[in-house]
């Protein structure tokens, strides 16, 4: 019964994407019922598959030669979160894109962009990844572009050149990979890492990997596409794209196949250490100076990547090179759930910003002023998201951002815990200008005729600040074996994954 | 040997990419780099005096595998071909918009955004 669900998953998404623009050329109300639906479906079915644990072979052929997808701890809370978010990104586009032509096409790309997702974190298939992989890619191309103005053009054109070099050297590095052993299934090719021997052209597809997927998770030096594309798209759109897709299709790839298929080494975790602290500084300090709100953001999206990659960068560092298990554990787990928290406070970061601009028309800080009274709703979920992402307890912020830090004075790397707290104070100050500029001060004589959103988008950041006032409730015995150490546990088995994946099939 | 020209052809239109002015050189550039890889992919498989991987009548399995080529690289290029027929495709299409809207093909004069 599970099983047949399975492949609902990149299914239903991908069927939608097909239908949505057959039927709703001539009723337009179609194409929102459709969108809903089919993120809605494949939510539940996220939710209803979260303690499955199994591997599925596409059409039931043999793993050896066949496709194969795995569910496992890491890739069940990744599919929650996206279908999640792409569920609360469709509540809000249905209204939000009535300024938009065309809004068919809009969700018709939004399905595919989350069946690549979806794929992306299920498959147990090297060029399988790749495929997902650049169905969610180019789908987002065409997404960052639909505005159709100058800006958005530029940006879509900057991004597509950038992120296809990454899915470029993606493939070279599985060309290279399948060159060495000989496989393309992620358990064969492990095993055979394993027994052996380490070949150069490994460390060459390892710098192929970190910097393919590092392009599509925009971690500095490779983040340049970014603050461009991520601003320019529409605002459902944005909090998708720094909510989940640089999670899945860059964070997420880049620690499967460094943890789980070839194995984290102490270099390799002291890369991923060192580029998730520079990220972080460095993401931070080119956010302070915005007073484009929606480009503050995304700045901030590559120094919140920067957490993540440094907490799981740590953990493996820490397990390669023999050290304490339980910081080990602790670091990883703060990097993950952290990613969990922040897709859902920057998708709602981004969704206010959304809302404001719908309201206003205008993204630029300096231009707004007083909204306090007008759209107190967007200015509550503002205030709660912004708290969250400068790590203010109790909201979830705090509470990854405290495992990471713990973890850093547990595994004896104090610096790294001063450089957390410090980047965690800049965003603080950055948020206290966003939230004294957008809703305190006087109120433009242009906006006075300003009204909240309409009830959909409401209710869709409702939704989300609910999710950040809460998700530290995760953190309690019980809800936390049940949720996040499953994820850990699958990281943290390292080349182990192997052995896990082949018992189950 | 020949896997290094490959890598040579990949470092062409890395570079091609990086230091051209012209949207669609850029374009090309990335075309080259994805069929450099393409290219190393069929390379992988190539085996001297391989038969085409087409199981024939009366031949067992193993004679079969001592003499074709690897069908599996093939499988993953076509597959690839077909990624970069898309990408290209939206890619040229960026291009003519941003044509109408700025009136030039140089990346030098594209640039609203900064910051």
């Amino acid at each position: 019964m599970n099983t047949l669900l399975i492949p609902l998953l990149v299914a239903i998404p991908l069927g939608g994407a097909f239908f949505i623009p057959l039927v709703s050329r001539k009723v337009r109300v179609l194409a929102d019922i459709i969108g809903n639906l089919a993120t809605l479906s494949v939510l539940v079915i996220a939710v209803l598959l979260f303690q499955v644990r199994t591997v599925y072979s596409i059409g039931g052929w043999n793993a050896s030669v066949g496709i194969t997808w795995v569910l496992d701890g890491f890739s069940n809370l990744m599919l929650v979160i996206i279908c999640l978010i792409s569920f609360v990104a469709t509540l809000f586009s249905s209204q939000y894109m009535e300024r938009y032509t065309a809004k068919y096409k809009f969700y018709s790309l939004f399905l595919l962009m989350v069946a690549g997702m979806n794929g992306v974190v299920m498959t147990g298939d090297m060029f399988n990844l790749f495929v997902f992989l650049e169905i969610a890619s180019v789908a987002s191309y065409a997404l960052v572009a639909f505005g159709g103005n100058h800006e958005e053009l530029e940006a879509a054109f900057k991004y597509l050149v950038l992120a296809s070099i990454g899915s470029t050297l993606v493939l070279f590095g599985i060309a290279f990979i399948y060159g060495a052993t000989g496989y393309l299934n992620m358990a064969s090719i492990s095993q055979a890492i394993r027994t052996g021997p380490r070949t150069p052209i490994l460390t060459l597809a390892v710098v192929f990997f970190t910097v393919g997927f590092g392009i599509k998770a925009a971690l500095v030096p490779f983040h340049p596409w970014l603050p461009d594309a991520h601003p320019s798209a529409p605002a459902p759109i944005s909090a998708m794209l720094s909510g989940v897709l640089i999670k899945a299709l860059g964070i997420y790839a880049l620690t499967r196949v460094l943890f789980n298929v070839i194995g984290i080494t102490p270099i390799y975790g002291a890369v991923l250490i060192t580029i998730g602290a520079l990220s972080m500084v460095v993401g931070v300090f080119l956010a302070v100076g915005q007073w484009d709100f929606k480009r503050l953001l995304a700045y901030h999206s590559i120094s919140q990547m920067g957490y993540v990659v440094l907490g799981i960068g740590l953990g493996g560092y820490i397990l390669a090179s023999g050290g304490k298990q339980s910081a080990a554990m602790l670091a990883i787990l703060g990097g993950i759930f952290h990613l969990a928290n922040h897709s859902v406070f920057k998708s709602l970061l981004f969704l206010v910003s959304g809302s404001i601009e719908y309201s206003t028309g205008t993204r630029q800080l300096k231009e707004m002023g007083g909204l306090l009274e007008k759209m107190p709703l967007t200015r509550a979920t503002c205030t709660i998201a912004s708290l969250s992402i400068a790590g203010v307890p109790p909201f979830n912020g705090f509470w990854s951002k405290l495992i990471i830090i713990m973890a850093a004075f547990q595994g004896g790397y104090p610096w790294l815990a001063a450089l957390t707290i410090l980047v965690s104070f800049v965003t603080l100050l950055s948020f206290i200008k966003v939230l004294r500029y957008a809703f305190l001060g006087h109120l433009p004589e242009s906006l006075k005729a300003v009204r909240e959103s309409p009830a959909l988008m409401s209710i869709a950041l409702v939704v989300l600040a609910i999710f950040c006032t809460c998700m530290g409730l995760l953190l309690i015995p019980g809800a936390r074996e049940m949720i996040l150490d499953p994820a850990v546990g699958a990281l943290a088995n390292g080349v182990g994954y192997a052995q896990a994946v082949l018992a189950l099939r | 040997m020949v896997y290094a020209l490959c890598f040579v052809l990949f470092v062409i239109g890395l570079y091609c990419t990086l230091t051209k002015k012209n949207i669609v050189k850029i374009v090309i550039g990335l075309t080259i780099m994805e069929y450099a890889v393409n290219l190393f992919l069929v390379l992988l498989g190539y085996r001297k005096d391989g038969v085409a991987p087409i199981v024939e009548e009366g031949a067992g399995p193993l004679e079969f595998l001592a003499r074709s080529v690897d069908p599996l690289p093939q499988a993953l290029v076509v597959t690839s071909i077909v990624i970069g027929l898309g990408v290209t495709t939206l890619a040229i299409a960026l291009c003519v918009r941003l044509y109408e809207k700025y009136g030039t093909f140089d990346i030098s004069e594209i640039r609203r955004l900064k910051g």
